[in-house]
C-alpha cells in the first residue's frame, strides 16, 4: 500500500470520503437547516472536483481489476463538474425537501459506481460498477416521494434496468465460457469472428444501448425522465449518459474492434434509428422534460456517430461533445428545474410569454437549446461539427447525410420552444421568478461553458493529446 | 485599414455595447455610430485595397491573417480579401447603416432588436472575409438564427410560419453546404493524409472530376437556397414580407448575397470541372427563377410581396451569370449582387416607410403618395426605375453585363436562356410601372393620407446613402468593374485549368 494507491484512486477515494462525511453528519443530526446542508455538499463537491487536478499517474491496482490514466481522470473530472453544477441547480428544489443528505448520498454512490465502471480492467469490476450506478438511480427517480408518477418512473426504471443487466450479464457469461477470461487486456486477442462471440457482443451492446437509451432500447427514457424530479432527470440525461459513453470509449470499444464489418452495421442501424426516432418523437411532446428526453435520445445518436468513426478523431470529438453537452443540457435543465421548483410548471405551453417576465432565464434556456441544436456561436456547433467530421472520416456519407438532415428536424423543435418563450402571447405567463444564488451560479457556469468552450481550441487540443 | 479582424470586432463590440445601454435613445445611437464607424472602416479598407493593387500587389488575397485554431483538424482563422469580397463588405456596411436608421422607431424590445441586427451583420462580415471553409461555415450559420428571431418577434402577418420556414430552409441549405464542405475537406490531401479547409490550397489541389461531381451539387444547392435558387426559393416571399423593415433589408440586401458569394467562391471556384458539367442545369434553373419570379410578381397586390418575388427574379440573374461561366457573366453576377443588394434594401426601406405612415401595403389602397409624401414617393420611384433597369442606375449596368457575358456562349441553349432572361425585363417594367403609377403617382385615394408626415432625418439619411450607391454604380460602373475583374479572371483561370486537366 504505497502512496501510489492514493494517487491512482484519488477520485474514488475522495468521493467515498464525501459519502462517509455526509453519512456521519446525518447520523450526528446536528444540521437542521437545508441551506446549510446544501452549502456543505456544494463545498465538498468543489473540493472533489479540485482533487481531479492533483497530478495523476497511469497504473493498475488489484491484479489489473482497476486501472487509470490521464484520459480517465479527465473523464471523471468532467463527470464531477457536471455533478457539481446539478447540485448547485438543485438548490431551489431541495431547500424545502425532507431528505437532503440522503439525496446526495445516493447520487454520489451512483457516481462512484460510474467511476469504477470507467476504470474497470475486468468485466467483474465493470459489472459491479454498473450495478452500483444503476440501483440507487431508481431510488433517486422516486425522490419526490409523494408523487405517483415518480414511483411509476422508479419501478419502470429498476425493472428495465435489471432486465438489461440480465442480458448484458448473459453476454458476459457467454464470453467467459468461450474464452476463459474476463480481463479486458486479454480479451481482444482471444476474440474471433465466431457466432458465439458475435452473439455475446450483441448482448453486451444491447445492455450498453439500453443505458445510453438508443433506439430501440429507448422506451423507458421518456417516462422515467418525465416522472423523476428535474435534478434527477438532468443527472440521468447528462452524467449517466456521459459515463456510459466514457466506459465505451475506454473499456468496451477495443472489444469490438475485431468485428469491424458487423460492428459497423450494428452501429449504423442504431445511429439512423436513434437520431430519427428521437427527433420525430421530440416534435410531438408538450411536457418539457419528455421533450428533452427525446432530444437527448437524438443526441445519443450523434454521440454514436462519433464512436462509429473508430479512430482518434472520433474519440476526441465524442469526449469534447459530451463536455459541451453537459453544459448545454444542464443550462436547459437548470432553467426547467427553477421553473418546476418555483412555479410548479413543466409544459412547453406554460412557457408561453416567459420572456416578458423572466428575460435572463429565457436567454439562458434559449442559448442552451441553440447549443443543443448546434447553432453557432455556441459550443454545441463545434461539438456537432466535430462529431459529423469524425463520422465523415470513415467515408460513409450516407450516414453523415442522414445525421445532418436530422439537424433540420431538431432545429424545428428547439425553435418551437424558443417561439413559445419569445413570441406566443399569454395572458398569464409564469410570474417573475427569483432563483437562489446557487442556482444562478449553476446557470452562469453553464453559460460561460457554452460560450467559451467552442472558441477555446486548447480544450479540444488537450483532449486530443490524451486520446489514442 | 489593413487589419480585417477589426471588421468583425467593431459590429461585435457594438452589439455587446447595445446590451449595456439603458434606454432606447442610447441603444439607437450606439448602433448607429457603431455601424457608421464600420462603414468608415470598410471604405478605408477599400481604399487601401485599391492603393495596394495600384502599386502592383498581385497576390490573390490581400491583408491576409492566419492563425491556427483547431490544429488537430487543421482549422484556421484565415482571413483575407479580394475585389469581390471588398465590394460585398461595402454593400454590407451600407445596408447595415441604412437598416439601423430605418429601424429608428422600433419600440418593442429595442435592445434585442438592434443586438440581433448587429449579430447578423457580424455573421455577414465574417463570411465575406473568411478564407477558411470552416470559419466561413461558422459565420454563415451565425447569420441564420437572428433572422428567425427578428421575423418571429417583430414581424407582421403570418410571421411565425414565415420565420420557421425561413429558419428551416436556410438550415437545410447550411446542412447541404456542410456535407459538401466535409466531403471537400476529406477529398483534399496535402501530404501525409493531412486535410485542409484552406480555400486557396483546395483551389490548387486537384480533386478528381468524379469526386467533384458528387460534391458540387451539395455546395451549389446549399448556397443556392440562400440566394433563392429555384425550386428552393419558397422561403423568400414569406420571409421577406413577414419581416420587419430592417430585417427585410438585411435579408435581401445581405443574407441572399451570402448564398451568391458562396456559390461563386466555394462551389464554382473549388469545383471548376463539375461546374462546367452542371452549368446547363444552373442556367436552366436560373432562367426558370427569372421568368417565374417576374410573372409571380405580376400577380402580387401587396408591395412587400411584390418586391420579394421580384427578388427571386433578380437573384436569378446572379445565378444565371454564375452558371454561364464566362468572365463577363461572372463580373455581371457580382455586380448584380451589389446592385440588387443596395436597390432592394432601399426598396424595402421605402415600403417600410410607406407602411409605417399609411398602415397598408396593398397597392389598391394606396395612391398619390408623391403629393403627400414627396420624398418617400421619389425614393420609391427611383428604386423602381433601378429595378427595371433604367440606364444610369445600378440595375442596368449589372443586368447588361450579365447579358453580354451570357451572349458570349454561342450555342442555342444559352442564347435562348439569355433571350428569355432579357425578355423578363419587360415584365419587370410592367409591374414596377403599374405599382409606381397607382401607388405613388395616381390620385389620392384616402382622405387620411393628406396629413401624413414625410421622411424624418434618419430615413432621409438612409435613403440618400443607398441612392448615392445606386448612382455611383450606375454612372461610373468602371470602378466596380475594375475591382471585380481580376478576381473573376482568377476564377475563370481555375475553370480553364480544370478543363485542360492541369
Amino acid at each position: 500500500m504505497s502512496t501510489d494507491f492514493f494517487i491512482l484512486m484519488k477520485s474514488e477515494l475522495s468521493l467515498m470520503l464525501i459519502i462517509f462525511i455526509l453519512l456521519i453528519l446525518k447520523v450526528w443530526d446536528g444540521i437542521k437547516d437545508n441551506s446549510t446542508w446544501l452549502h456543505i455538499v456544494n463545498f465538498l463537491l468543489l473540493i472533489n472536483f479540485a482533487v481531479g487536478f492533483i497530478y495523476s499517474v497511469d497504473g493498475m491496482l488489484f491484479n489489473g481489476m482497476f486501472h487509470t490514466n490521464n484520459i480517465l481522470v479527465l473523464e471523471k473530472s468532467i463527470l464531477n463538474f457536471g455533478t457539481l453544477i446539478i447540485s448547485l441547480q438543485a438548490f431551489d428544489w431541495l431547500k424545502t425537501h425532507k431528505h437532503v443528505p440522503e439525496f446526495f448520498i445516493l447520487l454520489l454512490t451512483t457516481l462512484l459506481g460510474m467511476f469504477f465502471m470507467i476504470s474497470s480492467g475486468n468485466f467483474l469490476m465493470f459489472y459491479l460498477g454498473l450495478e452500483i450506478a444503476s440501483i440507487p438511480l431508481a431510488a433517486l427517480a422516486n425522490f419526490d416521494l409523494e408523487k405517483l408518477k415518480s414511483s411509476e418512473a422508479a419501478v419502470k426504471m429498476i425493472l428495465l434496468s435489471a432486465f438489461s443487466s440480465c442480458i448484458m450479464l448473459f453476454g458476459i457469461s457467454l464470453l467467459y465460457g468461450s474464452t476463459g477470461t474476463l480481463n479486458f487486456a486479454e480479451l481482444p486477442a482471444l476474440l474471433a469472428v465466431k457466432n458465439l462471440h458475435i452473439l455475446s457482443l450483441i448482448f453486451i451492446f444491447v445492455g450498453f444501448a439500453f443505458k445510453l437509451s438508443s433506439v430501440p432500447f429507448h422506451l423507458w427514457t421518456a417516462d422515467v425522465y418525465e416522472g423523476s424530479p428535474v435534478s434527477v432527470t438532468s443527472y440521468l440525461s447528462v452524467i449517466s449518459k456521459a459515463a456510459i459513453v466514457f466506459v465505451f470509449i475506454s473499456v468496451l470499444g477495443p472489444l469490438f474492434l475485431n468485428f469491424q464489418g458487423m460492428w459497423y452495421n450494428m452501429l449504423f442501424l442504431s445511429i439512423v434509428l436513434t437520431i430519427t426516432v428521437g427527433n420525430l418523437f421530440a416534435i410531438r411532446q408538450d411536457n418539457i422534460k419528455r421533450f428533452l428526453a427525446f432530444s437527448s435520445i437524438a443526441q445519443a445518436g450523434y454521440i454514436l456517430l462519433g464512436l462509429s468513426a473508430g479512430n482518434q478523431m472520433g474519440t476526441s470529438a465524442t469526449i469534447y461533445f459530451l463536455l459541451v453537452y453537459i453544459f448545454s443540457n444542464l443550462g436547459a435543465f437548470g432553467v426547467i428545474g427553477i421553473v418546476s421548483a418555483l412555479a410548479n410548471k413543466e409544459n412547453i405551453s406554460d412557457y408561453k410569454g416567459f420572456y416578458k417576465t423572466n428575460k435572463l432565464l429565457s436567454w439562458v434556456i434559449t442559448i442552451s437549446l441553440f447549443s443543443l441544436a448546434g447553432i453557432p456561436p455556441t459550443a454545441g456547433f463545434f461539438g456537432k461539427m466535430f462529431l459529423v467530421t469524425a463520422g465523415a472520416s470513415h467515408g460513409n456519407y450516407i450516414l453523415v447525410i442522414i445525421a445532418s438532415l436530422n439537424m433540420i428536424v431538431s432545429l424545428y423543435y428547439y425553435l418551437r420552444v424558443v417561439k413559445a418563450i419569445f413570441v406566443d402571447p399569454n395572458d398569464a405567463p409564469i410570474e417573475k421568478l427569483n432563483p437562489s444564488f446557487s442556482a444562478k451560479l449553476g446557470l452562469i457556469i453553464c453559460m460561460i461553458g457554452v460560450v467559451v468552450i467552442g472558441f477555446a481550441s486548447c480544450i479540444y487540443d488537450y483532449i486530443n493529446s490524451l486520446t489514442i | 485599414m489593413t487589419n480585417l479582424t477589426i471588421l468583425i470586432l467593431v459590429p461585435l463590440l457594438t452589439a455587446i455595447a447595445v446590451l449595456f445601454c439603458r434606454n432606447t435613445t442610447q441603444i439607437k445611437w450606439t448602433s448607429f455610430i457603431g455601424s457608421l464607424v464600420q462603414l468608415g472602416l470598410a471604405s478605408a479598407m477599400m481604399f487601401s485595397y485599391i492603393t495596394e493593387r495600384a502599386i502592383g500587389n498581385t497576390s490573390q488575397m490581400l491583408f491576409q491573417q492566419r492563425y491556427s485554431w483547431y490544429s488537430a483538424l487543421n482549422i484556421q482563422y484565415f482571413i483575407g480579401v479580394d475585389g469581390i469580397s471588398v465590394v460585398m463588405i461595402m454593400l454590407t456596411a451600407c445596408v447595415v447603416v441604412a437598416g439601423i436608421l430605418i429601424s429608428w422607431k422600433v419600440e418593442t424590445l429595442t435592445k434585442e432588436f438592434f443586438f440581433l441586427l448587429l449579430l447578423l451583420s457580424v455573421g455577414a462580415y465574417g463570411f465575406f472575409i473568411s478564407l477558411d471553409l470552416f470559419t466561413m461555415f461558422f459565420f454563415l450559420e451565425v447569420a441564420v438564427i437572428p433572422k428567425f428571431l427578428l421575423i418571429a418577434i417583430w414581424g407582421s402577418g403570418k410571421k411565425e410560419y414565415s420565420a420557421m420556414k425561413l429558419a428551416l430552409m436556410l438550415m437545410g441549405g447550411s446542412v447541404f453546404v456542410l456535407i459538401g464542405l466535409l466531403a471537400t475537406y476529406f477529398a483534399t490531401d496535402i501530404g501525409n493524409g493531412v486535410h485542409t479547409w484552406d480555400l486557396l490550397q483546395i483551389a490548387h489541389a486537384h480533386i478528381s472530376l468524379h469526386t467533384q461531381m458528387y460534391i458540387f451539387p451539395f455546395l451549389f444547392v446549399g448556397f443556392g437556397v440562400f440566394t433563392a435558387l429555384f425550386p428552393f426559393h419558397t422561403w423568400v416571399p414569406d420571409g421577406h414580407s413577414s419581416a420587419p423593415t430592417a430585417a427585410s433589408m438585411f435579408l435581401a440586401g445581405i443574407s441572399m448575397k451570402l448564398g451568391g458569394y458562396g456559390a461563386l467562391r466555394v462551389a464554382v471556384y473549388l469545383m471548376p470541372e463539375a461546374a462546367q458539367q452542371y452549368s446547363w442545369l444552373i442556367v436552366l434553373l436560373a432562367t426558370i427563377a427569372i421568368i417565374y419570379g417576374s410573372f409571380a410578381t405580376l400577380m402580387q397586390k401587396d408591395l412587400k410581396y411584390m418586391n420579394a418575388y421580384s427578388s427571386v427574379s433578380h437573384c436569378g440573374f446572379i445565378l444565371l451569370g454564375i452558371g454561364m461561366l464566362t468572365k463577363t457573366a461572372i463580373i455581371g453576377a457580382v455586380m448584380q449582387m451589389v446592385s440588387h443588394g443596395v436597390m432592394t434594401a432601399l426598396f424595402f426601406g421605402a415600403i417600410g416607410m410607406i407602411y409605417e405612415r399609411t398602415h397598408t401595403r396593398q397597392i389598391s389602397e394606396l395612391g398619390g403618395l408623391l403629393k403627400t409624401l414627396p420624398f418617400i414617393g421619389t425614393v420609391y420611384v427611383i428604386t423602381g426605375l433601378c429595378s427595371l433597369g433604367l440606364p444610369g442606375l445600378s440595375g442596368f449596368v449589372a443586368e447588361m453585363t450579365v447579358f453580354v457575358g451570357s451572349w458570349q456562349r454561342p450555342d442555342a441553349f444559352h442564347r435562348i436562356a439569355t433571350i428569355l432572361a432579357a425578355a423578363s425585363i419587360v415584365v419587370t417594367a410592367v409591374y414596377i410601372l403599374r405599382a409606381a403609377g397607382k401607388a405613388v403617382m395616381g390620385p389620392i385615394v384616402n382622405e387620411h393620407f393628406q396629413h401624413l408626415k414625410d421622411a424624418t432625418w434618419n430615413e432621409k439619411f438612409a435613403s440618400v446613402l443607398l441612392i448615392v450607391a445606386i448612382l455611383a454604380i450606375g454612372i461610373a460602373p468602371f470602378w466596380l468593374y475594375n475591382l471585380i475583374a481580376p478576381d473573376a479572371q482568377i476564377i475563370m483561370e481555375n475553370i480553364a485549368r480544370g478543363v485542360t486537366g492541369n
